[in-house]
């Protein structure tokens, strides 16, 4: 097993386009590390390059102590699932996964072991003779896996694996593809745009945006503490409400002409200066009473079952609010809504960087 | 149909069963002239059910042909044979390897080549004959099979064929036979050659009955009689005057030539129609 | 259109594509080019010296009457074979195209010709049509028409153009039929509850939607005429009666073999080379931009 580090990798297309502009990382080994980000942020470009499959216009990318840049995608020691499998579509179930170990002269005996182990894993014993058309999407989602544990890599890299299922069987294979990583434990990297994905797979999650590192850390510390405007938006469902307003002074902003008490600010910020107040959805008290409060005109309302959602303004801007259904009438207009204090992120209107304690 | 009236159906049926009968009935003649005598033919008289001289007829024309083709049609569909063949075969070959190369590889004057070998689309060798004629047999190619095969090879139909196939198989595929271990050769041979077969297939029906019909290249460049194709062939049991023309031999010989690249399409018709519509693409 | 995989190294591909370059330049740009240079030049009587003459092979061929004939020959030949064959095929392949019992024999049953040489063809309709011995022939005369498409130019190019409509019928009813099934089930039913009757909804939705279609053959069916029923008349006419159903390829083959002007043929094997690239040009850009809803 080994871990990757990454060390300001550039990728420049021609036409001088920058996808990746010098992302440097280190994923230790046996950890699931997720890249998540907006569909041209570069996190499927970066993928590739650890694969071997585009070139490396600079920087460094090192599996275990070994540079891989001028390395083969053969000889890097990693195995990948495609977004759309690229199983191959003449071979049986069993040919697809025994290919790659045939073409490294592995003895016969040993693939056959192999394949029918890593088919007893996925549960896809009864295919193996099948050609993956007549298998359904997840089938041929656990075949993919399949062809990548059988090879037993240093890394796994996965691209956007789960995007052509449906939901439901999205958020089955989620849960499979975790506990076999946890099982095999095998390094692995794994690109989404799906936020939900991205939160409940990774140990370490990477959020990108624009060929660059929004922020690293694990799941509740990029929610909990988004250093971006970009990831405060970004990871959260429904996403974070960003109000305009303005420092009154140590611990205190404005939002609206309404005072609102916040925990994590930065010290010496200038009074009167604009401000973005973040507040999440889930994160406010509707109807409730506290030290800082803000009144909201609600538009409308949606009902998801377990949680209703609020859609209204708070100060002129648009703000959702989550709130277990029966706690509040559908057809309120107004609302108080409660602010705790250590709830509140504040960022810069010009940098969009986080103006927390530092 | 949104309506489905009987009347309409019913016309369907007329108009489609005299389209069958019009395309038909010139074979028809032809299937039944083989089976009589000159003597019967020529005197106008022919009836529209067969005659009993089939088997003498058939017999006749395949083993030692007509008093003026002094050659058997049995040889001349032998020649007509290889000729389709090298044609459909080699054209294939060739064509599979450049757009391999074309699509898969990058370098330097790809461009170019792959609009040398798309110009050679628009022009048949009908325009160029004599040139080409000139060349073949400054290469000392004339009456052979070489001679008659090369030509017909240089065209593009082939390569853009498999060029728009290759375009459509995921780029994912080559990914992970590179992750796989598999180089340029075995990526050809475990991959892309499997999964072209249906292709393969069709380009090669299409190109064999392109070849067996070949007319204006076998009439330049076969000068023995023993080369002819029977394409040929028949015309030269026609041309004499009308009194002394075998046309018992000339209907029979055209039945044979019609058979084989009928029965192609006839047998393999989703093949037929996937390359002929594919290739105009 | 790229691929975005690519396969690393130059010698493998270059050794891959040399077999069809080769084969190319060889065999194509090879008699190309020399039919090009060919064309402005002229031999001498016995084929051992030739000169430059710029353009005096076109010159004298434009002053040929019987270049312009053989090119309103090719011309009437090529819009009444592509005419007809167009309007059977598309009439055949909407009645095939109902859903009718048995619809996939017909379509069997239609498309066999196209596998008939051309040659070939022209021979069963020349025995067919015979002056004295076709099973057709004694039908027309019998209404007091001396038929003889041997010695009467109008009987040989009315058989001509029978024989080449009958073989091109197949190709142009395929592309029909496979036009006819992209056409949008729900295209048409909308128009039938817009109150459109069956041949309304042909010549407002259908006929307009299979007009890519439509062009796209009549250029091949052009192309089609200009070059391959060289065999139908070769083996019908002969370029006759008197040299009146000689088309434009047909003169080039029979000005080579039996006058042996070289540089009067390579000039229209050029002017041949000119307009075939013209119909490819027209037909791309309108394939692609006009006939389009």
């Amino acid at each position: 097993m080994a871990g990757v580090t990454l060390d300001t990798v550039r990728k420049i297309y021609a036409g001088n386009v920058e996808a990746v502009k010098g992302v440097s990382l280190g994923i230790e080994d046996g950890s699931f590390c997720v890249l998540v980000g907006p569909s041209g942020c570069g996190k499927s470009t970066l993928l590739r390059m650890i694969a071997g499959l585009e070139t490396i216009s600079g920087g460094e990318v090192k599996i275990g102590d070994r540079v891989v840049n001028q390395v083969e995608p053969a000889d890097r020691d990693i195995a990948m699932v495609f977004q759309n499998y690229a199983l191959y579509p003449h071979m049986s179930v069993y040919d697809n996964m025994a290919y790659g170990l045939r073409n490294r002269g592995t003895p016969k005996d040993e693939i056959d072991k192999r394949v029918k182990e890593a088919a007893r894993i996925l549960a896809i014993e009864s295919f193996l003779a099948r050609k993956p058309r007549q298998l359904s999407g997840g089938q041929r989602q656990r075949v993919a896996m399949g062809r990548a544990i059988v090879r037993k890599p240093q890394v796994f890299l996965f691209d956007e694996p789960l995007s052509n299922l449906d939901a439901k069987l999205r958020v089955q294979m989620r849960v499979e593809i975790k506990r076999l990583q946890r099982a095999l434990g095998v390094t692995s990297i794994y690109v989404t745009h799906d936020q939900v994905e991205a939160m409940t797979l990774s140990d370490k999650l990477v959020v990108m945006s624009g060929g660059q590192i929004e922020q690293v850390g694990t799941p509740s510390e990029v929610y909990r503490r988004p250093e971006t405007r970009f990831v405060a938006t970004f990871i959260g469902s429904p996403p974070m409400n960003i109000l305009p307003g303005t420092v009154e002074g140590p611990g205190r902003v404005s939002v609206g002409g309404q005072s609102i008490a916040v925990t994590d600010m930065r010290d010496g910020l200038t009074p009167g200066s604009a401000i973005e107040v973040g507040l999440r959805p889930e994160d406010v008290q509707a109807g409730g009473t506290g030290a800082s409060s803000l009144s909201m005109d609600v538009d409308f309302v949606e009902e998801l079952g377990a949680t209703q959602l609020f859609h209204g303004k708070v100060a002129g801007a648009e703000f959702i609010v989550q709130a277990s259904t029966g706690q509040l009438p559908a057809d309120t207009r107004q609302l108080t809504l409660a602010v705790d204090p250590g709830n509140v992120h504040l960022f810069d209107p010009q940098t969009t960087k986080r103006l927390g304690r530092v | 149909m949104v309506e489905n009236r009987p009347f309409a159906q019913f016309m369907a049926y007329l108009t489609l069963a005299l389209g069958v009968v019009i395309v038909a009935f010139p074979v028809y003649l032809a299937v039944m002239a083989s089976t009589f005598d000159t003597a019967t033919i020529i005197n106008g008289n022919m009836p529209l059910v067969p005659g009993d001289q089939a088997a003498e007829n058939y017999n006749r024309t395949l083993l030692y042909g007509g008093m003026h083709a002094r050659q058997p049609v049995g040889g001349m569909m032998f020649n007509s044979m290889i000729m389709a063949l090298g044609i459909a075969i080699g054209k294939i070959l060739i064509s599979i390897l450049s757009a391999f190369a074309v699509v898969y590889f990058k370098f330097p004057f790809r461009k170019t080549a792959f609009w040398i070998i798309f110009i050679t689309l628009m022009l048949p060798v009908e325009v160029r004959i004599y040139p080409t004629y000139k060349i073949v047999a400054d290469l000392g190619l004339l009456d052979t099979y070489t001679g008659l095969v090369m030509p017909l090879i240089a065209s593009a139909t082939g390569t853009l064929l498999f060029r728009q196939f290759f375009m459509t198989i995921p780029d994912e595929l080559l990914e992970a036979s590179k992750i796989d271990g598999a180089g340029a050769f075995r990526f050809f041979k475990d991959t892309l050659l499997p999964l072209s077969m249906t292709t393969i297939a069709a380009l090669f029906v299409i190109q064999f009955i392109y070849g067996w019909n070949q007319y204006l290249w076998p009439l330049l460049i076969t000068t023995k009689s023993s080369m002819q194709t029977i394409v040929i062939g028949i015309k030269m049991m026609i041309t004499t005057t009308d009194a002394l023309t075998e046309w018992n031999v000339a209907m029979t010989t055209a039945v044979l030539a019609m058979l084989p690249p009928v029965l192609v399409v006839i047998f393999m018709q989703r093949l037929f129609v996937k390359g002929l519509v594919e290739t105009e693409k | 259109m790229e691929k975005r995989a690519h396969i690393s190294g130059w010698t493998l591909p270059l050794l891959l594509i040399l077999p069809q370059m080769a084969i190319t330049v060889i065999f194509f740009y090879w008699p190309a080019s020399q039919a090009i240079w060919q064309s402005f030049l002229r031999e001498d009587a016995f084929g051992l010296a030739s000169e430059f003459v710029g353009f005096e092979n076109y010159v004298s061929l434009f002053e040929q009457p019987e270049y312009y004939r053989a090119m309103v020959t090719t011309a009437i030949f090529s819009s009444l074979v592509a005419f007809f064959s167009l309007a059977c095929a598309l009439l055949l392949a909407t009645q095939a195209d109902k859903n009718i019992r048995g619809g996939q024999a017909f379509k069997t049953f239609l498309i066999w010709p196209y596998a008939v040489a051309p040659a070939i063809a022209g021979v069963l309709w020349l025995f067919m049509f015979h002056p004295t011995l076709g099973t057709l022939s004694k039908p027309i005369k019998a209404i007091g028409i001396d038929w003889n498409p041997m010695l009467n130019a109008n009987h040989a190019m009315t058989l001509l153009v029978l024989s080449a409509t009958w073989k091109q019928i197949s190709y142009n009813f395929l592309f029909f039929l496979a036009g006819l099934q992209a056409i949008p089930k729900s295209v048409i039913e909308a128009a039938a509850i817009d109150g459109a009757g069956p041949l309304r909804r042909f010549w407002t939705v259908i006929f307009p939607l299979l007009s890519p279609t439509t062009f796209f053959l009549l250029v091949v069916n052009i192309v089609y005429v200009f070059f391959d029923t060289f065999g139908i008349i070769d083996a019908v006419t002969g370029g006759g009666p008197a040299g009146q159903t000689t088309t434009l390829v047909y003169k080039v083959y029979a000005d080579g073999r039996l006058g042996g002007d070289l540089g009067g043929s390579a000039a229209q094997s050029v002017i041949l080379m000119i307009i075939v690239i013209a119909l490819t040009a027209i037909q791309f850009r309108y394939v692609e931009r006009k006939v389009q809803y």
